[in-house]
């Protein structure tokens, strides 16, 4: 079970995350990385703050994507990822393709 | 007693009967000719006789109830065939009559009533056979009213039969009055005659015809009878019988009321088969399913049906599908169907062709005219299936106004029957794919278990103890080992990010390249390497597989690995009984698929010493979840295996396997389980 909401603001596709991401769920994250990428969003931050739980089936949309934005020149952020993320996005290297800071602020600077 | 049995006691008493019948009768004749005093009325005959009709009427009942599958016609034409009979016996008695006319043989009283006794011998037969099939066709479709009223007819009848054996006088009061009795309930009964209804109209003319013939043998009867009545010597008249009386009475009725109502039918008779008709159409549509015809077979009756049922001259029908759009068109060109199309005027038809319907439909609205050079009325009806149209069936006359209310009522009930089974089809298709999905499950979850090493390392070296349990769905854990050369192994073990069959397939490629690279002694490094460059080209976009590989060097009791993004695995060493996390950077196989997924590779190397322990597991055990929703987590685990690390690698698999179970409870297990121990021993 996820909500997946997105905001435009300032240039910035934001994505925010809520709740767990299983392999029913990954469709709509899939889904919504997919929509930016084709309105041409170039700057994406995700905010994983209300992110539970991510299974192996969330982690493959992110990594099916990162060959895909590198090749658009697109730069996905992610902040506010809570500890039992974290550990998975390491123990898997994912945290080594992905940019992943602390803050929104920080997420939104890293465009500047 | 058995009905066969039945029908031959009372063929033998009827014959004896009538033997007795006749035999007593013209012995009473002699003793009246010869003025012999002997005390014998004619009660004797009486009795046989009324035997006789007894048992004649016990014959043909069970004769004709037997015939259970006989139809109408069969029916009349049984007392058709009797009546022809007994009709040419007779008339071959009147022959014998006018031959001999004149002489004394034929005017003795003896000769007269011998011949009279065979002529109500015959009279009764077709008298009782007809009655039997009367009674069939007056009570078809009975009702408990009607069974009533012909039960006291019964009694009725058998009443005259006793009123006639005290010999009342024939027309007086007494007679009369039974007689209007009879007539009463002749006139009740013969007014039931709902099996005209079901005759066809070749039936009906047939029916008619051997009703009239019937009727025909039955007034030639009473005119002989008359005849031999006015010769004034006959010892029993049959005509002085309320009993044959009301019988002639009835039967003669029920054949002119038959012969008028069947008349009268003629016309309406093709309406009623008509009706049968789409009675049975609708059958045949609601039965197509179950009988395994597919869609378009229900298309074809749907079509098929509605056009006979309306008189429609020509049609089409049209239903997009997950398949693409059929359309079953008759009598019409393809380029005709789209003139129709843009000759429609009315927008609810419009509607229905552009397959645009949601809501309910007004009636009045389905059927309208056309401005076309030969089709001038049009019926349209939507394919509904499951509040959504899916077609539509479209109908035309050559002649305007030819569809009504009546018939665009009976094509939605066609319609609505062949929705229901086109969804019933679909239904049927669901549940074999489910059953079919099921057994690739099935498949799939052996082919995995089949990958899975059968036998472990257990020498002088190492020891193994491995437990893998996979949920419901198939799982994606591996885990092997091989020795590639003497005193050196590869160990791997894996979690394919994929589950159900994909899964069992990826794992199965995993299987092919740890055996085909550890087999050549490459390093852990290199392992992965070559095995993200192999996956890379076959893992689906989303897939990964995480992966530790394992070199086991046990003559210099060194152990090399490298991390593929695998749970880190954890090391017991026994001399300070510490357990360890066996750290290494690295990254999952296929999550980065070009030459830079070597920037991502590490390895590390660890000299061990007798007694330590490895520990491989998949997440499955670290997520595992109590009914709190709490994790069984890295500390417990890690808890765990130090507590057991100690002992043979069996029970430290059994000891890590009950703290797990005991601590997720009675859970489902919902996610695939694999725990690998092993042990070194010394050189």
């Amino acid at each position: 079970m996820a909500e997946i909401t997105t905001e435009n603001k300032d240039g910035i596709h934001l994505i925010a995350i809520h709740g767990e991401i299983d392999a029913g769920s990954s469709i709509y994250l899939d889904d919504a990385l997919k929509a930016a990428l084709e309105n041409g969003e170039k700057k994406i931050v995700a905010d994983l703050s209300g992110l539970h739980y991510i299974s192996s089936a969330g982690l493959g949309v992110f990594i099916s994507h990162v060959d895909e934005f590198k090749l658009h020149e697109v730069k996905l952020v992610l902040f506010g990822i809570n500890e039992t993320v974290k550990q998975v996005f390491d123990i898997l290297g994912l945290e080594k393709l992905l940019t992943i800071v602390n803050t929104k602020e920080e997420a939104i600077g890293a465009f500047k | 007693m058995s009905d066969k049995v039945k029908i031959r006691l009372s063929f033998l008493g009827a014959i004896l009967c009538w033997l007795l019948f006749t035999g007593s009768s013209i012995y009473l004749l002699f003793v009246q000719s010869y003025d012999m005093k002997v005390d014998f009325s004619n009660f004797f005959p009486q009795v046989c006789f009324t035997g006789f009709v007894l048992s004649t009427f016990a014959y043909y009942r069970y004769m004709i109830t037997k015939a259970d599958s006989l139809n109408f016609t069969d029916l009349l034409w049984k007392v058709f065939i009797t009546g022809l009979i007994t009709t040419l016996i007779s008339l071959a008695i009147q022959f014998f009559f006018t031959v001999f006319a004149k002489t004394t043989l034929v005017e003795s009283p003896l000769t007269i009533n011998f011949f009279y006794n065979i002529l109500i011998g015959l009279v009764v037969i077709f008298m009782v056979s007809t009655m039997v099939v009367w009674k069939r066709l007056i009570l078809y479709q009975k009702s408990k009213n009607l069974l009533q009223l012909w039960g006291f007819f019964e009694v009725a009848l058998i009443g005259a039969l006793l009123f006639d054996f005290f010999g009342f006088e024939a027309g007086g009061a007494n007679f009369r009055v039974a007689l209007v009795v009879l007539g009463c309930f002749s006139l009740i009964l013969v007014f039931n005659l709902k099996w005209v209804a079901y005759l066809n109209f070749k039936q009906k003319w047939k029916g008619i015809l051997f009703i009239l013939l019937s009727a025909i043998y039955l007034y030639h009867f009473l005119r002989n009878l008359l005849k031999f009545s006015y010769t004034d010597v006959l010892v029993i008249d049959l005509l002085d019988r309320t009993f044959v009386w009301g019988v002639f009475g009835f039967l003669f009725l029920y054949a002119v009321i038959s012969i008028l109502v069947t008349l009268f039918n003629l016309p309406t008779s093709s309406v009623f088969e008509q009706k049968l008709k789409e009675a049975l159409d609708f059958q045949k549509l609601s039965q197509s399913i179950p009988r395994g015809e597919t869609r378009d077979q229900t298309y074809e009756i749907l079509l098929e049906s509605s056009m006979s049922a309306v008189f429609a001259d020509a049609a089409w029908l049209e239903v997009k599908d997950d398949g693409g759009t059929t359309q079953v068109i008759r009598n019409l060109k393809d380029e005709e169907v789209d003139e129709i199309k843009s000759a429609i005027k009315g927008d609810t038809i419009k509607s229905i062709l552009s397959l645009n319907v949601k809501s309910e439909l007004n009636p009045s609205k389905l059927t309208d005219e056309l401005k076309h050079s030969q089709y001038k009325s049009i019926i349209a009806l939507p394919i509904m299936v499951q509040n959504k149209q899916v077609g539509c069936i479209v109908l035309l006359n050559e002649v305007s106004e030819a569809f009504n209310r009546e018939m665009v009522n009976i094509i939605t009930t066609f319609v609505n029957q062949a929705s229901i089974s086109l969804e019933n089809l679909s239904l049927i298709k669901e549940s074999i794919e489910n059953e079919r999905y099921k057994e690739q499950l099935k498949i799939a979850k052996n082919v995995q278990k089949s990958l899975l090493p059968r036998e472990l390392i257990n020498n002088d070296h190492l020891t193994m103890a491995a437990f893998s349990m996979a949920a419901d769905e198939v799982g994606g854990d591996y885990y092997d080992i091989l020795e590639y050369q003497k005193n050196k192994f590869g160990l791997i073990i894996g979690d394919v990010s994929g589950k159900g069959t994909s899964a069992a397939f990826q794992m199965a490629q995993m299987k092919g390249i740890f055996h085909s690279l550890a087999n050549q002694g490459v390093s852990p490094e290199e392992f992965n390497i070559k095995a993200n460059t192999a996956l890379s080209q076959c893992l689906e976009r989303t897939s990964f597989i995480t992966a530790t590989y394992f070199d086991i060097n046990t003559k210099e009791n060194i152990l090399t690995f490298s991390r593929a993004g695998h749970c880190p695995s954890l090391f017991y060493c026994k001399n300070n009984h510490q357990v360890e996390y066996l750290k290494c950077d690295g990254m999952g196989l296929g999550m980065v698929r070009n030459s830079s997924y070597q920037e991502y590779v590490h390895s590390n190397t660890v000299n061990y010493h007798a007694g330590d322990t490895l520990l491989l597991y998949t997440d499955g055990i670290t997520e595992a979840k109590n009914p709190d929703g709490e994790q069984f987590g890295d500390e417990r685990l890690k808890k765990s295996f130090t507590t057991h690390a100690s002992k043979a690698p069996d029970q430290v698999k059994e000891g890590i396997k009950n703290d797990l179970s005991e601590f997720i409870g009675e859970m489902n297990i919902d996610d695939d389980y694999t725990l690998v121990v092993v042990q070194f021993k010394d050189k």
